[in-house]
């Protein structure tokens, strides 16, 4: 065991990976700077930085999976995988199946996600329920260090597509980067769940299996589900409806894609009610997803979920009131019938 | 160099200056953690804005990029509600939704993309649409170097040309690819790359306003007549980095602390077991280095070559102090009703306090 920063949890297991398989290398905008411990350890051959041309070096990363390297490429942030699109949903999606199951593609794509620290619509979405609609891919969004680094190293290990995301309020890297979480004027401690931020991870890493959700509170009135930062909130809101004698289990996803049903339907049975906490668009994602698995499992359950509705506003008190906030869970868990 | 016809030096300065101390108020209100997230200033592409600006009228399009705020300030955006919408008020020019790198004005119009490389597209449609509903009307799209670099600006290079569009790419080169330095991943020569596409191609240096005015009232004046599309390139220098708050200006201003702080895990790792070969090492540690010592270059050094600096020699010093003492006024006027508006909240978020 030893204590580590999210963001280092990420690049420790990348290292180790790196370590155990030259096939391994990493590219991606500013990565060599960003990733300066993976850089000098490993040499420029094996991470590079790349120019600003997400469709291009995206789709590299495949041609190079294809080709025998294990690529993990960083696209800086979830919102400018939409410049590369096709990619994700032409070619790592399908080119498995087009091989009749002869072609593996092991690809890790890593990008920052998520907001609550103020950095506007273009650059705090999270994307993963529309990246999880594709076949072949799967998406994932760990909200503890240990996490991070035990699903790093599967994304790394495993033979198929994994987008890996990490939260940006959650990491280090990237508060340090597009926060300013330099400035001594800046306190985001209030805002930043420290238990994700920074955590015992185990040594040797262990592989944080894909598609298995964590339950991290066990309650009998109500389920919360989340992933992300937005597990962290689950958690705080859990704590608040237990004052008012509200018993609130939370059930931390880790994976939007393949999705812990088993995990989901478990959690509903015992309460018979959900509230789906989902940091992603209200419409056409993740929880309506999980309205979707309740119902064919015939699972009946007062339902609610607390998404983003529009776009993220930049205004701090906006955003703030935009997101899944711990007040707007704990209404909607005690609105539930 | 004599003065281009046209020229109105009073006014470029006028404008540059305005530009610029709208610009050191925002960074300024960044580190006094009054700014959230992130600020790309347009310090050191004044010369550029200014040169450009003068050329445009009515209702000229402008695609911009997430170095906005100065061209907005130049065309003439009001500058309380600009700062307004960069501290995180309702009360700002987009209301508080769009923040820094989305600024939006319809009444000019121009819109900026926080996206590398989409103001080429975005003025590019513009273009399409003056053509055929306002025939005279010019598109101008800001970008850097490093936008050259993504697909859908060379795609829109390709279309402006075979579409005969008026519409005008101003490259605003300072070498820089967010933190990275732009020809360790750029292959050839950017206005070789412009005129392969069949662009009317001209080069201009963005710490003399003069010069960008000439080479840009060419271009533009082509486009506008329906003669095609141009692109000019402009060299620029960037003192503060890609954005406040960048690690490598950071390194530069404070060796010491941020060496303490990036020092031993690089050690750690470059005497880890396992990994690359001894001159893997060697390698990495030469790249980081020379990118330090590239950005000492580029960010100190090249930044001497200040806009202001040399557009303030167009005109008499009397002059000059007079514009620079009015300007000073007006942006501190607007600052300190921002400031107020939004409350000196240390920090940001839901309970942080001041009435936004």
């Amino acid at each position: 065991m030893t204590i580590m920063k999210y963001g280092q949890a990420v690049d420790f297991a990348v290292a180790e990976a790196m370590a155990e398989d030259d096939r391994v290398v990493t590219w991606g905008e500013d990565v060599k700077l960003i990733h300066r411990d993976l850089l000098v350890r490993f040499g420029p051959e094996r991470v590079r930085d790349t120019p600003i041309s997400e469709s291009a070096f995206l789709y590299a990363g495949i041609g190079a999976a294809m080709t025998g390297l294990r690529p993990v490429v960083e696209i800086m942030l979830i919102d400018f995988l939409p410049v590369a699109w096709s990619g994700i949903v032409n070619a790592a999606s399908k080119f498995r199946d087009f091989s009749g199951g002869r072609w593996e593609i092991p690809l890790v794509v890593r990008a920052g996600c998520g907001g609550w620290y103020t950095d506007g619509g273009q650059h705090e979405q999270a994307l993963w329920g529309q990246l999880a609609a594709y076949p072949n891919i799967n998406v994932v969004c760990p909200s503890t260090p240990a996490d991070a680094a035990g699903l790093m190293l599967t994304a790394v290990e495993t033979d198929e597509v994994v987008v890996f995301l990490e939260h940006q309020l959650l990491s280090e890297q990237w508060i340090d980067f597009l926060a300013g979480g330099s400035r001594p004027t800046v306190d985001l401690d209030h805002l930043i769940p420290a238990d994700g931020a920074q955590g015992e991870v185990p040594l040797p890493l262990e592989q944080v299996p894909l598609g298995r959700a964590a339950v991290r509170r066990e309650g009998s009135d109500v389920a919360l589900i989340s992933l992300g930062v937005g597990a962290h909130r689950c958690m705080e809101a859990a704590q608040v409806l237990g004052g008012s004698g509200i018993d609130a289990s939370v059930l931390d996803l880790r994976s939007v894609s393949p999705l812990d049903r088993d995990a989901v339907v478990d959690q509903v049975r015992k309460t018979r009610r959900v509230v789906v906490v989902d940091e992603d668009y209200v419409q056409g994602g993740l929880s309506g997803e999980i309205a979707a698995v309740l119902l064919e499992a015939d699972v009946a359950a007062a339902y609610a979920r607390v998404a983003v509705e529009g776009t993220i506003p930049f205004a701090p008190h906006l955003e703030y009131a935009a997101l899944p906030n711990v007040e707007r869970i704990v209404a909607a868990a005690a609105g539930l019938e | 160099m004599a003065l281009p016809k046209g020229l109105d030096p009073a006014s470029a300065y006028r404008t540059m200056v305005r530009m610029r101390l709208v610009e050191e108020a925002l960074t300024q209100a960044w580190a006094d953690g009054l700014v959230p997230g992130e600020y790309h200033s347009g310090i050191g592409e004044e010369g550029i804005n200014a040169g450009v600006l003068a050329h445009l009228s009515g209702r000229d399009s402008m695609a911009l990029d997430h170095r906005n705020t100065s061209p907005l300030v130049g065309r003439g955006t009001d500058i309380t509600k600009i700062m307004l919408e960069v501290l995180g008020s309702e009360a700002g020019l987009n209301l508080g939704k769009a923040g820094h790198m989305h600024l939006m004005d319809p009444s000019l119009p121009a819109a900026s993309d926080g996206i590398v490389g989409a103001s080429g597209p975005l003025a590019v449609g513009a273009a399409v649409a003056n053509q055929r509903l306002n025939p005279g009307r010019v598109a101008v799209a800001f970008h850097g170097e490093a936008a050259m670099n993504q697909g859908m600006l060379m795609e829109s290079y390709n279309l402006a040309v075979a579409w005969g569009l008026p519409v005008i790419f101003v490259c605003k080169d300072s070498k820089w690819s967010i933190t990275t330095y732009s020809a360790e991943v750029t292959g050839g020569d950017l206005t070789d790359r412009a005129k392969a596409f069949g662009l009317r191609v001209r080069r201009a240096r963005g710490d003399r306003v003069e010069d960008v005015y000439a080479a840009a009232g060419d271009l533009i004046r082509k486009a506008r007549i329906g003669a095609g599309p141009g692109f000019l390139h402009v060299s620029c220098h960037r003192p503060a980095g890609h954005f406040e708050g960048d690690p490598i200006v950071r390194l530069l201003k404070n060796p010491r602390g941020q060496a303490a702080e990036w020092g031993p895990p690089i050690v750690d790792s470059v005497r880890a077991q396992g990994g690359g070969s001894r001159s893997d090492r060697a390698a990495a540690l030469t790249d980081l280095a020379k990118r330090g010592a590239r950005a000492a270059r580029d960010y100190t050094v090249r930044s001497r070559m200040d806009p202001i600096r040399r557009g303030r020699r167009l005109l008499d010093p009397a002059s000059a102090g007079r514009i620079e003492a009015m300007e000073t006024i007006e942006v501190e006027t607007a600052i300190t009703v921002a400031r107020e508006t939004v409350g000196q909240r240390a920090t940001f978020g839901a309970d942080s306090g001041g009435a936004r």
